[in-house]
């Protein structure tokens, strides 16, 4: 018999997606396709107001329209009435007052999309509008808006002799747009009412777990009568964290006793989840003439919106990161997350550094101009290595190869000058530019984001493998949204048992127990970690059926990779297995973290990882169109599991970094949203990405599972900051705002 | 909903005649979203599926003959960009190809958006719209057809049959600015065209006011200018000036797409670059 060392698949291969396939040829099942007979459509009533009280609710002439099966408000709430990730202060349905466009109000259930939208119009609201409150800097001294009052979340880090100066100082004010996650599949699931009262929810997030405890809150049922199923899911970014439908859906079926599916427009997608948080900053650093930084201080509001959501932990991360990948002895941090009746703000991959990340590159660029120092030099000189100290105090135990990462983004061959055809040039099908009109430019940025959860918030995930005729099932609860987990979960439990045929069964909050939220770069680490462990105990557990069978001490039977060792043999685990099946749950943690102190010191994080771009622009000055011609990037990866899907998450993240620097924004005014459509809420097409060149700097993480680290968010940080860098050097325009404009360039 | 189905246009007009309120479908681009999101309920829609002579276009004497339903795909079709560059320019601009393959030049003329890409290169080419209805047919001139944002001179029997485009001999230009590069909405859009056999230029601007602005002035004094024997203006201080001249016939405002200060600025810059690249 044939015994291979591994199996084919294994990590670090180009081991095949289980659902490539099915997506590329439009078989995948998405949770808006979700259907089953006799089911109901269910629609959401709306704010038109972005605040006021509620005067009048009156549904009965909803009620009375044939085909409507149930209308329900917040009086039909059975349990908690309100609902949030971190803090419960969102209301399943606004019941006196109203704070924002697009909260929900009441929901239909109703035999035809149709119908339920007539019975939406039905439905009788009398409002008394109330001043908005729109700027996040005047929410502070405003008038709560809210029981929880108008300031989310302050964080302050002070570390350091606050007398501490530079011969350099450079101060500057930036802002940040509102960017949205803008995935393409709707918020949209399917409820299906059980005999037993129970009800099975399907639906496209990213934690079921989360979203099952959330739901059988509101609806006072006990988390086992709510089983939560993923449904296909078509992208998430961070806006799949928070609940949209899955409440709305599962008291209707409950009220209606009959399955409810329930699928957003477009327009309504864009005021029905979270979004990235626009900020401002202030900055002041402070240098040596040698470059070496001496002293930073930072003022920064992030715009939550009308709901906590996940503001907390952001401005965490915005306070934590706000210096950058630099080694500072002295900081002065000041990050306030508040709250507006502007739409809620939440989890968009990046979360927090994504903003500080233009705000911290913005100075160093200045800084280094101040100097006259070589940009790349100046943050060669001050970036973080392993045993420096962070703002928060931490020491920086794990891999820090941000100068590597430096390196390796500048090492790329800059690309020619683009081909002399109107679709290369700034403007595209437009034909605005010619080539004496362009002018290029260079900029590069460096980022640094945690991966996992932080600040004491010590998650876990599980996950069970169960052996049998010689196949490996996974059973785990980790959302797949895209990123391909599904395949890093079969690679792994072939590189530790040598099982080739692995099957990925997405299970339901019934069969396993939480594996926690796909977010934070977190999944690989911890699931995979969970895939890893339980792997490892089936192994065990081979190795000491096998001492059973053949009469041996346990301490007589090893393993040695996946071949089982006794005194006498060595054989392929996946030959060793008894005829019974082995099935082992498990569940993995991470090192500990722990909350910051009134100063903002402590072990806050588990792990970091960083990256840095080089972005190469055309830019036509006159009318400020850009072109990206290319983006460099080296990346601290730990350890490359799957080389394409990696390079996917680099190409997509460098991407969406890139169009919050040149289009994408949410523009709101006067707390409405103005552009709620692809229409006018522009993603890059392909005619817009740029020639990416990634390096992948393979520093094993000590404490990672298999030494890799998350790789989902660093692509997205420095992206943007690059480009927006790059475009500063075609034009010597300032640009303290993201996204670029074109006529931020064009008229200053 | 009643969908009508007509397979000629004698019995369309009837039906338009017969129910005027009916909601004339050509490629859907714009129809079928409006539907999508409740802006638009229509109790009888009219298609023009089955009208195979509204996708046809000739050439009648001095003037293309566009069929209503010809797409802007097929406006890219060599035979028709040759006689008419800008619109073929401004067809490309539209959407997606998908779009292209579906989306109708008298669609784009119906909807009269401030930023249909078609109407600042028509108005420049001076075109003309043919309305037929069962009394009859009429031509108007764009600027007669389009009244206001999203409003036509279209009676609710009449539909909207050809465009009769004039062919002017000279080179034309139509440039466009969005925030991407492709597939985007004109945030500003000049179009310009030469008329060397009539000595003339005429250019119109795109998303600056609430119709299609031909920019009469701006005209009127650079045709002197040019050198219509070399067919070249020497001075690039009349490009810039006529640039000036151009953005000063804008009338935008400000929305969420942009400024009035960056569209007439684009304005000018456009219509400095494309009579720069024309003469």
């Amino acid at each position: 018999m044939a015994v291979r060392d591994r199996a084919r698949g294994g990590l670090g291969t180009e081991a095949a997606r289980p659902d490539g396939i099915p997506k590329v040829r439009g078989d995948f099942a998405f949770s808006s396709d979700l259907h089953v007979d006799g089911m109901l459509w269910g629609r959401t009533l709306r704010s038109p107001h972005p605040h006021a009280r509620i005067r009048t609710l009156d549904v009965t002439p909803a009620l009375a329209i044939a085909g409507v099966s149930a209308v329900i408000t917040a009086d039909d709430v059975p349990g908690e009435l309100h609902y949030g990730l971190i803090s419960a202060d969102q209301p399943v349905f606004a019941r006196d007052v109203v704070r924002f466009v697009g909260e929900p109000i009441a929901a239909v259930a109703a035999d035809h999309p149709e119908t339920a939208r007539r019975a939406l119009e039905a439905i009788i609201v009398e409002y008394d509008v109330l001043t908005p409150l729109v700027d996040a800097e005047a929410a502070a001294g405003w008038e709560p808006i809210h029981p929880d009052g108008n300031v989310i979340r302050s964080v302050v880090i002070r570390r350091g002799d606050a007398a501490a100066t530079g011969d350099v100082i450079v101060e500057g004010t930036y802002e940040i747009g509102m960017q949205d996650q803008a995935f393409l599949g709707p918020e949209s699931g399917l409820a299906i009412p059980a005999e037993d009262g129970s009800i099975d929810l399907h639906v496209a997030t990213q934690w079921t777990h989360s979203d099952r405890d959330q739901v059988a809150a509101c609806l006072a049922m006990p988390t086992d009568m709510i089983r939560l199923h993923l449904a296909g899911v078509g992208g998430a970014f961070g806006a799949r964290e928070d609940v949209s439908m899955q409440v709305h859906a599962s008291l209707l079926a409950k009220v209606a006793r009959r399955p409810v599916k329930m699928s957003y427009l477009r327009d309504e997608s864009f005021v029905g989840h979270v979004h990235r948080h626009p900020a401002r900053f202030w900055m002041r650093h402070h240098a040596d003439r040698d470059g070496t930084l001496r002293r930073v201080e930072v003022r920064t509001t992030f715009d939550g919106g009308a709901y906590a959501s996940s503001s907390m932990a952001v401005i965490g991360n915005a306070a934590r990161f706000s210096v950058g990948p630099y080694r500072v002895e002295s900081v002065d941090i000041e990050a306030t997350a508040v709250r507006t009746n502007n739409p809620p703000c939440g989890a968009m991959r990046g979360f927090g550094s994504v903003q500080v990340c233009f705000a911290h590159e913005s100075q160093m660029d200045l800084l280094a101009a101040e100097l006259g120092m070589d940009p790349v030099e100046l943050r060669l000189h001050n970036a973080l290595r392993t045993g420096d100290r962070l703002p928060t105090g931490q020491v920086l135990r794990g891999a820090a190869p941000v100068a590597e990462c430096i390196r390796a983004a500048m090492a790329h061959p800059m690309p020619d000058a683009s081909p002399d055809e109107v679709l290369a040039r700034p403007g595209g099908a437009g034909r605005t530019s010619t080539a004496t009109e362009i002018r290029r430019g260079t900029g590069l940025a460096v980022g640094i984001k945690n991966l996992m959860y932080s600040e004491g918030e010590n998650d876990t995930a599980s996950a069970t493998v169960r052996l049998a005729g010689g196949v490996a099932t996974v059973k785990s609860a980790a959302a797949e949204v895209g990123q391909g987990f599904v395949t890093i979960a079969q690679q792994i439990v072939r590189e530790v048992l040598g099982v080739e045929e692995v099957v990925f069964h997405s299970a339901s909050t019934a069969e396993v127990a939480s594996a926690g939220s796909t977010s934070a770069s977190r999944q690989t680490w911890m699931s995979g970690g969970a895939v890893a462990q339980a792997s490892r105990l089936v192994a065990a557990a081979i190795c000491q059926a096998v001492a059973l069978r053949e009469g041996l001490t346990p301490e007589e039977v090893s393993l040695d990779g996946t071949t089982v060792v006794t005194p006498t043999a060595r054989i392929p685990l996946a030959d060793a297995v008894p005829d019974q099946p082995i099935e082992i749950a498990t569940t993995f943690h991470h090192a500990p973290t722990e909350p910051l102190d009134e100063d903002g010191q402590g072990d806050a994080d588990v792990s970091f990882a960083f990256a840095a771009h080089r972005a190469v622009v055309d830019v036509d000055p006159d009318l400020g169109l850009v072109r990206v011609v290319q983006i460099t990037t080296g990346q601290d990866v730990g350890r490359v599991l799957h080389p394409t899907q990696l390079l996917g998450q680099v190409e997509g993240g460098t991407v969406q970094g890139m169009g919050l620097a040149v289009m994408e924004e949410i523009v709101v005014q006067d707390g409405f949203v103005k552009n709620p459509s692809f229409t006018d809420y522009l993603l890059p097409t392909t005619l817009d990405a740029p020639e990416i060149l990634a390096t992948f700097i393979e520093e094993p993480e000590p404490d990672a599972p298999f030494g890799a680290k998350g790789v989902g968010e660093p692509p997205i940080i420095s992206s943007g900051p690059a480009v927006v860098a790059a475009i500063r050097d075609a034009t010597g325009a300032p640009l303290r705002r993201m996204p670029v404009r074109p006529a931020d360039v064009a008229l200053g | 909903m009643t969908v009508l189905l007509p397979d000629s246009l004698d019995r369309a007009l009837a039906h338009l005649a017969a129910e005027p309120g009916a909601h004339v479908l050509a490629g859907g681009t714009d129809f079928m979203v409006e539907v999508n999101y409740g802006h638009r309920r229509p109790e009888t829609v009219l298609s023009l599926r089955r009208l195979d002579d509204l996708r046809m276009w000739h050439v009648e004497a001095s003037h293309v003959v566009l069929g209503a339903c010809v797409t802007y795909a097929q406006l890219l079709d060599p035979a028709l960009a040759d006689l008419m560059p800008g619109l073929a320019q401004a067809a490309r601009t539209v959407g997606s190809p998908q779009i292209r393959s579906t989306g109708t030049i008298g669609g784009n003329l119906s909807t009269a958006s401030p930023a249909g890409d078609m109407l600042p290169v028509l108005a420049a080419l001076d075109a003309e719209v043919v309305l037929a209805s069962s009394t009859g047919v009429r031509t108007l001139a764009l600027s007669e057809f389009v009244t206001g944002p999203k409003r036509t001179a279209r009676r609710a029997d009449e539909l909207l049959i050809a465009v009769r485009v004039p062919v002017a001999n000279g080179p034309q230009e139509y440039l466009k600015v969005g925030v991407r590069n492709a597939m985007v909405i004109a945030v500003a859009s000049v179009a310009v065209v030469v008329d060397h056999d009539g000595r003339t230029v005429r250019a119109a601007l795109g998303s600056c006011g609430p119709v299609p602005v031909r920019c009469h002035d701006a005209e009127s004094w650079v045709a002197p200018l040019v050198d219509w024997d070399a067919r070249r203006i020497d001075d690039p201080r009349t490009h810039e000036a006529f640039g000036v001249r151009c953005a000063e016939a804008a009338r935008p405002i400000d929305d969420h797409r942009s400024t009035a200060a960056y569209r007439s600025h684009a304005c000018r810059v456009l219509a400095r670059r494309a009579l720069a690249r024309c003469l």
